[in-house]
């Protein structure tokens, strides 16, 4: 898969030439560095480890920093690996920027860690309906699940049932997302609609 | 913030508009596609509010119409607005005039801001 690491900034709206206002996400994307380069021959597959972003020293583990080190690099925040990364041939310790890989008009995937919502009951969490009646000798159950299961058979809860609790702060993907403009002078990329995550939150942008 | 006023500025042609403020009348020139027809059509009114920052800025216009309240958002950046004609400086002291939606006939009327020559 071919792909960056990168930041989300936030969003904004652009008019396209149609006149349509287009809303769409700003993601800071690269410059990677390439940190390991896997091979046929030494894991018996092929990829491209690239690191992403900052870390102090004194964060980082002396396993890494020595990897960090091979890599002829500064510490790095994100590391993550991209399978048969075939767009550009790239070395250990090259930089990967964004207008290597996208271009204008290119469909994405952004994958991100979503926004934590808390511990949400099913209408949130699972688009249950609830009892939208508020008469008819309903109580206290306008956002209820219902029922969770027979009785006497099977006479337990089957696994799996949906049910209230912890809501988003999941690595979610959004596909088919529309690049609308690559800056490379600012290492910026411009995505049309939303992606997963909150502002400065790390996201892989897959092509 | 910055980066995205930087992709802002790099992707907004904006035409030269006039400065307005709430309060005041204008008519809003904008074009409308029918099929495969386009024309311009003008909307007059009082602006009612400015809302929003950068290329996402958006301003408010009502009037009145057969004696219905009509109001519609414009985007300030939208390529769809040909021009807009100031036609009257109102004179009021807020900047959302959200309370003229609760006023008909003279009571909804904005005083008129005469320019002071200094």
């Amino acid at each position: 898969m071919n792909g960056i690491i990168g930041k989300k900034i936030g969003m904004t709206s652009v008019f396209n030439e149609a006149g349509k206002n287009i809303a769409c996400t700003v993601v800071e994307a690269g410059p990677c560095v390439v940190t390991q380069v896997k091979t046929e021959e030494s894991d018996g597959y092929f990829s491209l480890q690239m690191g992403f972003g900052e870390a102090k020293e004194k964060n980082t583990s002396k396993a890494l920093l020595q990897h960090f080190k091979k890599a002829n690099t500064t510490p790095k925040h994100k590391v993550v690996e991209f399978r048969d990364f075939d767009l550009v041939e790239k070395a250990l310790g090259d930089t990967v920027t964004v207008d290597e890989i996208f271009a204008e008009g290119d469909m994405v995937a952004a994958i991100g860690t979503s926004k934590g919502k808390g511990f949400q009951g099913v209408v949130k969490r699972y688009n249950f309906k609830g009892v939208n009646d508020a008469t008819h000798g309903q109580h206290n159950r306008q956002r209820a699940p219902g029922s969770i299961g027979a009785a006497s058979y099977p006479a337990k809860v089957f696994k799996g049932m949906r049910m209230a609790g912890r809501m988003g702060g999941q690595r979610t993907k959004v596909a088919n997302l529309e690049v609308i403009k690559v800056f490379p002078e600012k290492n910026l990329i411009l995505i049309k609609g939303a992606i997963p995550g909150h502002k400065g939150a790390f996201v892989i942008i897959e092509k | 913030m910055d980066a995205i006023k930087f992709v802002q500025e790099q992707l907004s042609n904006k035409p030269k508009l006039p400065t307005f403020r709430p309060g005041d009348n204008v008519v809003v020139n904008y074009k409308i596609v029918e099929g495969a027809k386009e024309r311009i059509q003008a909307f007059r009114g009082d602006v009612l509010q400015i809302k929003g920052t950068g290329s996402t800025k958006t301003f408010t216009v009502r009037k009145i119409s057969n004696g219905v309240g009509v109001e519609r958002i414009f985007p300030l950046n939208s390529p769809a607005i040909v021009d807009i004609k100031i036609l009257k400086r109102g004179k009021v002291r807020r900047a959302k005039l959200y309370y003229l939606r609760d006023l008909i006939g003279k009571k909804a009327r904005i005083k008129e801001r005469k320019l002071v020559k200094n």
